[in-house]
């Protein structure tokens, strides 16, 4: 049936092995999320799963994207108001802060927190799942696990994150004029609304919520892709749980630069 | 000729007296490898209606193996496998799943989704069938299945609730749910006490004669191969070695075989 071949291709014999397993495993990754699109459009549609996981996903992240939202918006208001101030430009906090946290401290802060939270927990899931053929018992049932398990997952991260983005820049910005009244001068909320929106742009706004769905994309395919592929014993799942985190991570990271240059370039 | 392939010819022979039309399920030159490890080298299976067949063989030398082959999960390397005379290995994914429905599959661990209720374990292969049933038919089945069981006070449990005894009882009822032809069952009383041992291996022969179905027992727990086999055959270094009914091979001279009645 299958004839295996033992020759080895030149890529193979040049580059050790390590690197070798990192490309097969890139490689790999790029495969399970083309297969997502595939899937995500082919009957049956798993749409209360989808709701599940966008309820545990989304709405059971609102509590810790508060939390850091705010503080991120406080600290950073208590920051600058010194630096500015030594310039005389107090009135310039307000659309500074806002500045950093909607372009890029609050998407790719809350990101990297829920890459944490979420891509650590679909990483031991599935990992979970697949040590205890979970997953294989859902194979053999008749369920498609990829489009009951992965696509409803990352379909959730990918909308999911965008919206905690823009909550956390919310509480992030209400953190600011906190700080603003605390330590500064004081000012209304009003008036502080307004002096954060004059420097803004909607062109300022789109990048950064567009580059969310992707960062959203990629914390749900990693966290599937490592938990579906868990190999067998209980110290995969923790192994799939750490990975999706650091991928994740990183991933994120590197997203945020790719979206920087473009930016740059388009606006 | 070697002795080793002598042998396997030997098995060849015996197997294709039951031909593929006569069988259920038949497998034929069956081989697996993991790497450069051989698991499989050359299994031939011939499995009629109704028959309950165990497979026998030491830790780690590919039963599970074999019945992962049967239901699709691994692709064999070589070979034929033929269900309902219809050949599984070069079905694609929907065919397959057309095929998989009359399978049913009891996993060692019982693979309980861990995340759902009894219920929702019970209604879930169930509200993923292409003919859909209405859910008060959907809850009568699922009570009717733990009914067969005993276990119909626990069906708002969550799995970690239940004992390992239970959540296999859970786990059969979970496979009888679609009304499966053939059931293959990976090692249905590994981890289990030998009176719940006794408890289970007594519920699937129940089952097999109140629904009819044809089983493959992958164990190596002899109590269970006994209450439950119409036929066994004995895996070693990748083939069927020997085969007979418990009686037979209990008075085997063979060293191998006699390894597994030794403390029986």
């Amino acid at each position: 049936m299958n004839k295996t071949s033992t020759k080895k291709s030149f890529l193979e014999e040049v580059l050790p092995d390590s690197l070798q397993n990192a490309f097969y495993k890139a490689w790999a990754l790029v495969l399970f999320a083309a297969r997502f699109f595939f899937e995500l459009v082919k009957p049956p549609y798993e749409y209360k799963e989808f709701l599940k996981q966008c309820f545990e996903i989304g709405y059971k992240s609102i509590g810790l994207t508060s939390i850091t939202g705010f503080i991120i918006g406080l600290t950073l208001t208590l920051q600058s108001i010194p630096t500015l101030s030594d310039f005389g430009a107090e009135s310039l906090v307000p659309s500074m802060v806002a500045l950093a946290i909607i372009l890029e401290i609050g998407p790719v802060i809350t990101s990297l927190i829920f890459a944490g939270k979420v891509g650590s927990s679909i990483g031991a899931e599935l990992g979970s799942m697949k040590v205890t053929e979970q997953i294989d018992a859902m194979e053999i049932s008749g369920t498609n696990p990829y489009n009951y398990l992965v696509v409803s997952r990352v379909a959730a991260t990918t909308i999911m994150l965008p919206l905690l983005v823009i909550y956390a820049d919310t509480i992030a910005l209400i953190g600011g004029y906190i700080a603003v009244n605390t330590v500064g001068g004081g000012m209304s909320f009003q008036v502080f609304i307004q002096s954060s929106l004059t420097g803004i742009d909607f062109s300022d706004i789109i990048p950064s919520t567009i580059k969310t769905f992707f960062f959203g994309f990629a914390v749900g395919v990693i966290g599937c892709y490592e938990g579906y592929n868990a190999d067998r014993g209980t110290e995969s799942v923790g192994v799939a749980a750490n990975t999706s985190v650091v991928l994740s991570s990183l991933a994120i990271i590197i997203l945020d630069m790719i979206n920087v240059q473009i930016t740059s370039i388009l606006l | 000729m070697t002795e080793e392939t002598k042998h396997i010819e030997e098995k060849r022979t015996s197997e294709s007296k039951l031909s593929k039309e006569d069988s259920i399920l038949y497998l034929e030159n069956v081989k697996k490898s993991f790497g450069s490890k051989t698991i499989l080298k050359d299994i031939n299976l011939a499995v009629k209606k109704k028959e309950t067949i165990s497979v026998l063989g030491k830790s780690g030398t590919g039963k599970s193996v074999i019945l992962k082959c049967i239901i699709g999960l691994i692709k064999p390397d070589f070979g034929e496998i033929y269900a309902f005379n219809e050949e599984m290995t070069t079905m694609n994914r929907s065919q397959l799943e057309g095929i998989r429905r009359r399978f049913g599959f009891l996993f060692q661990g019982g693979a309980l989704y861990d995340s759902m209720t009894v219920r929702q374990n019970l209604k879930f292969p169930l509200e993923r069938q292409p003919n859909q049933i209405s859910e008060s038919e959907m809850e009568e089945k699922a009570e009717n299945v733990l009914r067969e069981v005993s276990l119909l006070d626990e069906i708002d449990k969550m799995p970690s609730e239940l004992s390992g005894g239970m959540q296999k009882r859970i786990a059969l009822a979970r496979t009888l749910i679609l009304n499966p032809e053939i059931i293959l069952y990976d090692e249905p009383t590994t981890g289990l006490d030998p009176a719940t041992s006794k408890e289970i291996s007594e519920l699937i022969v129940k089952m097999q004669e109140k629904f009819d179905v044809t089983s493959i027992v992958v164990t190596h727990d002899m109590p269970c191969a006994k209450i439950v086999s119409t036929r066994i055959k004995i895996l070693k270094d990748g083939i069927f070695y020997k085969e007979g009914t418990f009686d037979e091979l209990e008075k085997s001279d063979d060293d191998f075989v006699k390894g597994f009645f030794e403390f029986y």
